[in-house]
């Protein structure tokens, strides 16, 4: 498809051209004044609606396809959520007006949505307090990692390690990187954390464990009480990365479980939409111990009933984001919370594990499932049989795509081979997973008898099979 | 249950596949002494019951006030397209494009994106977002740590005092130096920037138009900077930049921004945009995702995520960011914004918002004691000084339905008599006439 630059005509006028007699020479010195007008298209309103609908048809999202993406948790997003965060009350603010004086009055309701969700994910995840800024899940990562560090400063601990286990979100070993920590990643056993292996690795230079529970192969860490002691003894800090929490809401709350700093990703396990890739949004919660260092600004409610902004914590970490988050994001699951209730998150853990079970289930004759026992939200299976034939997780991915499916996410984690990463999510239809099933029996039973169709799939999709390796060489990356 | 589409009778057929009795059952490897000793969340609502009160909320928020706020962040009109091109769900429902034959809408619109941005900025490179201008100075700035390996900073204090206070932040255990050189009523300190660039350094972080307003040419230092091997960093205003002149004419080697002015509306305070670009010789440096131009088996074009070699889940504790998520849907609203603008388009709302920055300039600066914090060009935001509390001008103001401007002194210690003052193509002379005439009142009395 043509890009916008390709349809540019020149001398066709915006319909937003403004009938300004100024010139910058009027403002400005000729040095300060860029020489062209940038090389921007030059479209009709139309052309512009006309590209963005080609480009949209050209994609697959959950309102079109089921998107089995694992540890991404691609649920329904539901529509009376864009409608709330699109009201002008709350799109027209300006993120400095509750810094004024007065000002905070005007800002009364956007500050009681942050205060409220704030408490309803510490009832959530049983932590003691939130902080909104961070932008997305690794935000979250990074500002937990940090959250560890200023508490161990504090007390003067001598810590320099941060354990990972192998099974973690890439995401967790390289947030903890950048929060200034070594990275010592640990080995699984039976798919979950080995106390054994963690034991042997563990001294006082140990600053914590970042630990996804339920992990990324689907499975509940069932050591977690004697992971909690172990960490905790060196005083250690866990790392919950909420990833995967669709999982386990109402069924255990992380900070009951001993966690002492909570990341949530709004838009997995809240309903929120993932936008193509963000916004999201990466909550972080903690209990007593790593309250002081929250960063700054915390909004609280005075006796009065009103809200406002807080700068004084002398401990806090500074200032993650240059304001409260990504506001838009937290009104949408503001409102998906309000509207499920207790009862509602319950039947979406439950319901969400009964699916990732079935589709387990009736796979399980037709695929290798490495771990093939009671899963929770997600399960992984391995195309390693398939690819002694010829066929790869990734041609099996890519057929799935030619009959309307997204594909589970593929290569991860790395500890499974040729892995097919399954989250059918509680909102899927048993139809739908029904159709899905069939499907992916079918490309299965492709394999033996015309592997090259797989192999050359996709072919339905508006484009076949990309050369990756040719885009990393000519590097063109922009026009 | 809203959004769960299983009946009974499907859980237990479900349930018998599986060979559990009950749902229960589902949990059975979280021990017992781990279930919750309490749920305590209040009971669902319906839609319109949510609904109905979240609006309640919102209407506790004021949306009538006549604001001449900035520092940053700028109201600017948003064309009713823009946001419909993204309410598509095929967009907004959809994940990172990590299966490009099912994603070519993003991808495609994302490299369309990254093309308008090195336009605008005239730089060779840019990536798909970051969250926001702040953490894109910061990823900016570990770009420039990467590359030359060395770990101090100079930062000129004109920069949003947001960001530095970000930087702080973000650097605190990375045993990196960040030297701060203060500004002087408003302006860099040239000279004294050019005096701390040595061989140690790795990177100077400079703002076009800085925190004041003020439009400022960086060339020269820029090519110091170069001569040094120091990486030269400036952060932007995506809308200005279509008059200014560029980072790319001026010698930048990464130019980054606040993307918001691009067509987001202010949403007390995001979801934003950090616009990234970069010269030739770092992308390998560069953060978060990057699309890229192929072709299919076919030999048709098409887009997929490149240089994936840097990013975490490939390198984990040695790729170049931790970012995974990133702004992708408020890149393709700005991207929508820029179509619909045009380069004319862009141009007028710089220039329409310069206009009346100046004129309300003007009108200010015939109040007895209001003068401008110094005498250097300006775009659309303006520094001035009071003979009152600028604060408290505000508080006062506020009562009346308009918002002035910022309080300089909230982060800059000795000018708490300095407001500073934007104005975009939405404000009116009319608005700039009472608004004046509401400061002289409260002036002189």
């Amino acid at each position: 498809m043509k890009t916008i630059f390709d349809r540019s005509i020149n001398g066709r006028l915006s319909p937003y051209q403004l009938e300004s007699l100024a010139n910058p020479r009027d403002f400005l010195p000729g040095g300060l004044i860029r020489k062209t007008p940038p090389d921007l298209p030059r479209v009709g309103e139309l052309d512009v609606v006309r590209h963005f609908t080609g480009l949209s048809k050209r994609n697959f999202g959950v309102d079109s396809n089921f998107y089995p993406l694992g540890s991404c948790t691609m649920k329904y997003n539901p529509k009376f959520m864009e409608q709330i965060a699109s009201l002008n009350g709350f799109t027209d603010l300006h993120p400095l007006l509750p810094q004024l004086k007065g000002a905070g009055l005007y800002t009364q309701g956007a500050l009681q949505v942050i205060y409220e969700l704030e408490d309803l994910l510490c009832r959530i995840t049983g932590m003691e307090a939130y902080t909104l800024q961070p932008m997305a899940g690794a935000h979250g990562e990074l500002t937990g990692a940090m959250l560890m560090a200023a508490y161990h400063n504090k007390k003067k601990n001598k810590k320099t390690t941060l354990i990972v286990p192998d099974s973690a979100h890439g995401t967790n070993p390289s947030s903890a990187a950048i929060a200034g920590y070594d990275v010592l990643t640990i080995k699984s056993r039976d798919g979950i954390i080995d106390p054994t292996a963690l034991k042997q690795v563990l001294d006082n230079s140990v600053a914590g464990i970042m630990m996804t529970c339920p992990n990324t192969l689907g499975l509940f860490e069932s050591h977690l009480p004697e992971i909690v002691d172990l960490i905790h003894s060196v005083d250690g800090l866990l790392y919950y990365d909420g990833a995967n929490l669709n999982a386990i809401l109402g069924r255990m709350l992380p900070g009951e479980a001993g966690f002492d700093v909570v990341h949530l990703n709004l838009h997995k396990t809240f309903g929120t939409p993932h936008g193509s890739g963000g916004p999201g949004s990466g909550p972080v919660g903690v209990n007593k111990k790593l309250e002081p260092f929250l960063p700054i600004s915390r909004v609280v409610r005075l006796d009065d009933g009103q809200f406002f902004l807080n700068y004084a914590y002398p401990d806090s970490i500074g200032y993650i984001a240059p304001f409260y988050g990504n506001f838009g994001v937290m009104l949408k699951a503001y409102a998906y919370i309000l509207r499920l209730g207790r009862e509602g998150l319950l039947r979406v853990s439950e319901n969400a594990v009964l699916s990732a079970n079935y589709l387990r289930k009736k796979l399980e004759q037709h695929l290798h499932i490495p771990y093939n026992r009671i899963c929770m939200h997600e399960f992984v299976a391995s195309a390693v049989e398939q690819a002694k034939k010829g066929v790869r997780a990734v041609d099996i991915a890519k057929a799935l795509l030619d009959r309307g499916h997204y594909a589970p996410t593929v290569y991860f984690p790395l500890i499974v081979k040729e892995c097919l990463m399954m989250e059918p999510t509680e909102t899927e239809s048993k139809e739908t997973l029904d159709v899905f099933v069939d499907d992916l029996v079918d490309i299965l039973m492709k394999v033996d008898r015309d592997p090259e169709t797989i192999r050359k799939s996709p072919q339905n999709t508006p484009v076949s099979r990309l050369d990756e390796v040719l885009a990393a060489r000519n590097m063109q990356l922009c026009m | 249950m809203p959004y769960i589409p299983h009946t009974p009778e499907q859980q237990k057929q479900m349930l018998e596949i599986i060979g559990l009795g009950s749902m229960d059952d589902l949990f059975q490897d979280i021990p017992d002494h781990l279930k919750p000793r309490s749920f305590d969340l209040p009971p669902g609502k319906s839609e319109m019951e949510v609904t109905g009160f979240l609006r309640q909320l919102s209407s506790r928020n004021s949306t009538g006030l006549k604001s001449f706020l900035g520092a940053g962040f700028y109201d600017h009109y948003i064309p009713a397209a823009a946001p419909a091109m993204i309410s598509r769900s095929e967009f907004y429902t959809a994940y990172t494009p990590y299966q490009a034959e099912a994603s070519q809408g993003s991808l495609q619109a994302l490299f369309e994106y990254q093309s308008a941005m090195c336009r605008l900025f005239d730089m060779e490179y840019a990536n798909a977002s970051v969250y926001d201008g702040g953490t894109a100075i910061y990823e900016a700035m570990m770009m420039a740590v990467r590359h030359i390996k060395r770990r101090k900073i100079i930062i000129s204090g004109d920069l949003s005092p947001i960001y530095q206070h970000m930087l702080k932040c973000y650097t605190k255990n990375l045993r990196l130096e960040l030297k701060v050189i203060d500004h002087l009523q408003g302006l860099p300190m040239m000279e004294n920037l050019m005096d701390v660039l040595d061989e140690n350094c790795a990177a100077l972080i400079v703002q076009n138009p800085n925190f004041f307003g003020n439009i400022l040419d960086y060339t020269e230092i820029f090519a110091h900077c170069h001569k040094l091997g120091i990486v030269s960093i400036a952060s932007v205003y995506p809308v200005m930049q279509s008059v200014l002149k560029t980072p790319g004419e001026m010698g930048a080697d990464i130019a980054v921004a606040e993307g918001q002015s691009l067509g987001l509306p202010l949403n007390f305070g995001g979801p934003y945009l950090g616009v990234m670009t970069c010269a030739r010789h770092l992308i390998r440096q560069m953060p978060g995702r990057i699309v890229g131009k192929t072709k299919d088996s076919e030999g048709r074009d098409g887009f997929v995520l490149t240089l994936q070699a840097r990013e975490q889940h490939i390198r984990r504790e040695k790729a170049t960011s931790n970012i995974c998520s990133n702004q992708s849907l408020c890149a393709l609203q700005a991207l929508a914004y820029i179509c619909l603008m045009g380069p004319s388009g862009l141009q007028g709302v710089a220039l329409k918002s310069m206009d009346l920055a100046h004129y309300a300039a003007k009108k200010l600066t015939d109040i007895d004691g209001v003068r401008l914090l110094n005498n250097s060009p300006f775009g659309n935001e303006f520094a001035l000084t009071l003979p009152v509390s600028a604060y408290d001008l505000i508080g006062e103001l506020v009562q009346k339905n308009f918002v002035p401007g910022f309080p300089l002194g909230r982060y800059y210690p000795g000018m708490d008599n300095c407001l500073l003052m934007a104005c975009t193509e939405k404000i009116s002379k009319q608005d700039i006439g009472i608004l004046s005439e509401l400061i002289r009142g409260i002036i002189e009395g």
